[in-house]
């Protein structure tokens, strides 16, 4: 197994494209903007990296934090839907039968294969004042109303359509729906490996479904469950497109923020410290996710 | 609750798993005494863990009814049944210490946490694994993992402990020791056991009562030495022990006596009787260490030693074909004057006892007249 290692020639052989492709595409470009990040803009196309911090400092002004941390809220509520919502699923496919377990992993990932602009689109003719949910609970509302009167009851007032769309609901929801599969299937990985006679043994011993879900099944799918909510909350924290089709004047998230600086504002340096300020927060979630996997390593 | 009404009543059940060509047990009805230590023998794939896991609860039996101590379990899920089962593959959890895997039932229980951790070490001190407490299951070997297995589930002072396979993962040395443990265990703890096995021998140093399974079916359901000397087929009597098996016609059926024809043995003669048609095709059953051997030329002593059968019968000659030592005794594979071979095993009660007989001797043997047992399937 080592051999690889010993075989210099044949291992420089091996990397050496993917290499230069990850130093060309990759590494210089983010090279470049970091560089930016230090620099005053000179002109329209005239950046001057001049090793100046202002673009930090102006990163932090509490405007900016104040979209950071709203970004952190929502990606952190997305998160937290997605693994409640997605821990169920996981679960039933889990335990459902050989032959519905391929299907429902393929609806699971059905939406991966969707472009992402008409997933939201679709959405977004969901959650219309005239689209199909406000339709539906329209009928519903009419229906009862027309009970409500016969069964003694005053009737309500015509249906409000409610606004669903152009809001931070809309946006939560949009990032839910969008990140879930991320959300499902480590967990999926996760709980599959589980020893299923683990279960049974806890049931055997008088703990309920639930108990045994909590004491049991939770902490033994813990690595699953951490990069279920990293690889959530990572993309979630840097969406971009649902905010900016879903949500309102209020729901602009810092990946809107950025891109305004680097197209409308035409202010590279600022834009790349923003971006770069994301992506250490992102790093500290990666590490937080690597530290607790250690600590799970070590208690076997 | 007398000693005369059973713990686990099994009545006429039945499971069928969907897609399965056969139900994996098949109208089994089974009683179970308080206290008994019960097998369930069987090959692999028979249902043994089928039936137990439906005792568990854990599979629900397409017909038929399962009674704990009166009840009907029909309705009753898993972790509200009086019973707690010890898992062929341990099913230790492993995030937890030794300590807390022992103590989880009771902890669910939601009993003080000061008399869990006393019963805890009372359970742990039971199964020799006091000072392991704070260990976490990766840090064990097999056999104790097997013991926190076994701990967790006799904490909880379960009507009935199942265990399937308890045994199964240990090497031969441990095993022939656990054996010993949990025979005792039982007997200090008084609860009943129902342990599942494929393991004969270890069927037979433990149990009280044996059901070996075949198919699905229970087979026979008797006491080891019953089942050993007394098999009621040709499926138990080869599947416990080890023993040679003749086809032939019952030719003599009176109350005291009876005499088959073997073609592959010659003529079996019993001192007692058979309830079988005369005429009827039979099976003679015969133990490798029933038979004795003797060299060629003590043929007189053959006869005499074999005096309580007619003239010519329970006696044959053949020639030793293969031969292994095991310490114990010796066993000799013997091609018959007929053709058929023949297993006969013989005690070395003395050193030099296996140096008697070698490849290619000609030999003779007799056995008893209340040897051989009559098998009519
Ligand atoms: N969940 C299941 N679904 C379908 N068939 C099953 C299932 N569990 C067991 N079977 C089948 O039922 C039969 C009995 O299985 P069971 O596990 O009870 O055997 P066993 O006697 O315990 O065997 P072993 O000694 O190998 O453990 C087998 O043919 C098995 O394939
Ligand atoms: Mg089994």
């Amino acid at each position: 197994m080592e051999d690889w290692k010993r075989g210099r020639a044949m291992f420089a052989t091996v990397a050496a494209a993917p290499l230069t492709w990850l130093t060309l595409f990759f590494i210089i470009p983010m090279a470049v903007v970091w560089l930016y990040s230090f620099g005053t803009n000179r002109g329209l196309t005239d950046i001057d990296i001049s090793g100046t911090l202002v673009n930090y400092q102006r990163a932090l002004e509490p405007l900016y934090l104040g979209i950071f941390a709203k970004s952190l809220v929502v990606a952190g509520i997305t998160t937290v839907i997605c693994l409640v919502v997605g821990f169920p699923v996981a679960l039933a496919i889990v335990f459902s039968t050989d032959r519905w377990k391929p299907w429902l992993l393929l609806a699971i990932m059905l939406p991966f294969w969707t472009n992402l602009l008409i997933r939201t689109y679709a959405l977004m003719a969901v959650l219309r004042t005239e689209g199909y949910a406000n339709q539906s609970i329209g009928w519903l509302h009419d229906r009862f109303g027309s009970i409500m009167p016969l069964v003694g009851l005053p009737a309500p007032g015509a249906y409000e359509p409610m606004n669903l769309l152009y809001n931070n609901f809309a946006v939560i929801l949009g990032l839910v729906y969008v990140h879930l599969p991320f959300m499902v299937l480590p967990l999926y990985a996760a709980l599959d490996r589980l020893d299923r006679s683990l279960i049974e043994a806890s049931l055997d011993l008088g703990a309920g479904h639930i108990r045994t879900l909590l004491a049991i099944v939770a902490p033994l799918a813990a690595p699953g469950i951490i990069s279920g909510i990293i690889i959530t909350f990572v993309p979630a924290l840097g969406a971009y497109l649902t905010p900016d089709l879903l949500g309102g004047p209020d729901s602009q998230m810092i990946a809107n923020v950025i891109e305004r600086q680097f197209k409308r504002a035409n202010d590279w340096p600022f834009g790349a410290a923003l971006s770069f300020l994301l992506m250490y927060a992102t790093f500290i979630a990666i590490a937080f996710q690597a530290v607790k996997a250690k600590q799970a390593e070590r208690r076997g | 609750m007398s000693d005369a009404s059973p713990i686990i009543s099994i009545r006429n059940v039945t499971k069928r798993f969907k897609g399965a060509p056969s139900p994996a047990v098949d109208d089994v009805s089974l009683d179970i005494m308080p206290g008994e230590f019960f097998v369930l023998l069987g090959p692999s794939g028979c249902g043994k863990t089928t039936l137990l896991r439906m005792i568990a609860g854990f599979e629900i039996p397409t017909e038929g009814q399962i009674l704990i101590d009166g009840q009907d379990m029909a309705l009753v899920p898993p972790n509200k049944r009086p019973v707690n089962m010890v898992f062929q593959s341990y099913a230790v959890f492993p995030h937890m210490t030794v300590a807390q895997n022992v103590g989880y039932g009771l902890k669910i229980a939601r009993m003080p946490s000061d008399e869990i951790d006393t019963r805890v070490r009372e359970a742990l001190e039971l199964v020799k694994l006091d000072g392991l407490a704070g260990r976490r299951p990766d840090q064990l070997s097999g056999g104790q993992r097997q013991r926190v297995a076994l701990a967790r589930s006799l904490i909880m002072r379960p009507k009935v402990l199942l265990l399937d396979e308890p045994l199964s993962a240990l090497d031969a040395k441990l095993r022939a020791q656990m054996q010993f443990e949990l025979a005792d265990l039982q007997d200090e703890v008084g609860i009943t056991f129902i342990t599942v096995t494929h393991d004969q021998d270890e069927a037979l140093s433990m149990a009280g009562r044996i059901a070996v399974m075949n198919k699905g079916d229970i087979a026979q359901l008797a006491t080891p030495s019953d089942l050993y000397e007394f098999p009621a087929n040709r499926f138990v009597a080869d599947f416990v022990g080890s023993v040679n098996i003749f086809e032939g016609t019952l030719t003599l059926d009176e109350p005291d006596r009876a005499a088959v024809d073997c073609p592959g043995l010659g003529k079996v003669y019993l001192n007692h009787g058979v309830t079988g048609a005369h005429g009827s095709q039979v099976w003679i059953a015969l133990r490798p260490e029933k038979l004795y051997l003797h060299v060629p030329g003590e043929g007189k002593a053959v006869r005499e030693a074999a005096r309580d059968a007619p003239e010519g019968h329970n006696f044959a000659r053949g020639t030793i074909k293969g031969m292994s030592y095991l310490g114990d005794i010796t066993l000799y594979e013997i091609r018959l004057e007929s053709g058929a071979m023949i297993r006969v095993s013989r005690p070395n009660l003395s050193r030099r006892d296996q140096e008697d007989f070698t490849w290619d001797d000609r030999v003779s043997m007799h056995w008893r007249a209340d040897s051989p047992v009559v098998l009519l399937s």
